[in-house]
């Protein structure tokens, strides 16, 4: 049940949407970048393996 | 075992990997246990009214904000001593994080300030250090993406972060050097005068467990990230060289 916050609700409101979304953000953010890092390390790894690979059969 | 086995890239890597699920599983747990327990369960104060629910938010994201600099600066230190650069990593990845915190704290602070003190902002010596801080985390992130050679970039952010250090003790000790300005004294002592009454206390303390927990987990997942990068970036130089 939501609290009685009375004539200081849009302060109280709006800091919490305030935080939550900055908070939000820096999650999503951290974690789209992580992915997209580890995804495009994989594929340059898998290509130096191939290279590597073909250079020890000539 | 020594702690600067962790300086290794791949010891980091396996232990981070360990640590991030629980640290990021435990941070959500005492965030919104602390932010629910706070929001509905707690008592408006006498004085403030319900504003005291921003407490629960504004302390320990100003908390953080100041420790995160704190930990770029022993990170940076690390850094320009024994050159391990996965402390340097870590000090670049916790910036976005400590910003992310002033923020925060800067935001709810103007919100709370407007009903209590009836102005949105005030040069007051607390507030303004607080801006300024927030300033050299713009700085600071700018300065790692400007430089193009990493160690570089460590090296003259670690400087940076040295001098930013002046202004992230300052937004701590403010109110105590100058004793004049809007903001009040520390909501936190160890004087149960001076702090804040239980009922506000224990779930404040959740939440600061919760935002402690959440840089903790921010950092390794991006501490990672920046691993992978500079790995990534050095298989592309061979790639080219060969």
């Amino acid at each position: 049940m939501m609290p009685e916050l009375g004539k200081y609700a849009d302060a109280v409101l709006g800091s919490y949407a305030v935080s939550i979304a900055l908070i939000v953000f820096v999650v999503g953010w951290s974690l789209w970048r992580g992915a997209k890092v580890r995804r495009a390390l994989a594929g340059v790894e898998a290509r130096a393996g191939k290279g590597a690979e073909a250079k020890k059969h000539g | 075992m020594s702690l600067w086995e962790y300086s290794n890239p791949q010891k980091f890597m396996q232990l981070s990997r360990w640590a991030l699920p629980w640290m990021a599983g435990a941070s959500a747990l005492c965030l919104v246990g602390g932010l629910i327990w706070g929001f509905f369960g707690t008592p408006d104060d006498y004085k403030q009214g319900s504003t005291v629910k921003i407490i629960y938010l504004h302390v320990p994201a100003a908390m953080m904000a100041i420790n995160a600099w704190v930990m770029m600066l022993i990170a940076s230190l690390v850094w320009l001593v024994r050159r391990h650069h996965v402390s340097a990593l870590a000090a670049k990845a916790a910036a976005p994080v400590g910003l992310t915190f002033t923020l925060i704290a800067l935001g709810t602070g103007a919100l709370w300030g407007q009903p209590m003190w009836g102005t949105w902002w005030a040069w007051d010596p607390r507030l303004t250090s607080f801006l300024i801080l927030a300033l050299f985390y713009l700085g600071y992130i700018a300065l790692w993406q400007a430089v193009d050679d990493p160690d570089t970039a460590a090296d003259l952010t670690g400087v940076l972060c040295i001098v930013g250090s002046v202004f992230a003790l300052l937004s701590r000790y403010a109110v105590n050097f100058w004793n004049q300005g809007l903001h009040q004294g520390a909501s936190l002592s160890l004087d149960k005068k001076e702090n804040v009454a239980d009922v506000f206390w224990f779930p404040l303390l959740v939440c600061i467990a919760g935002f402690v927990l959440l840089f903790v987990a921010l950092v390794l997942l991006r501490t990672r990230t920046e691993i992978r990068l500079r790995r990534m970036n050095a298989l592309l130089a061979r790639e080219r060289m060969g």
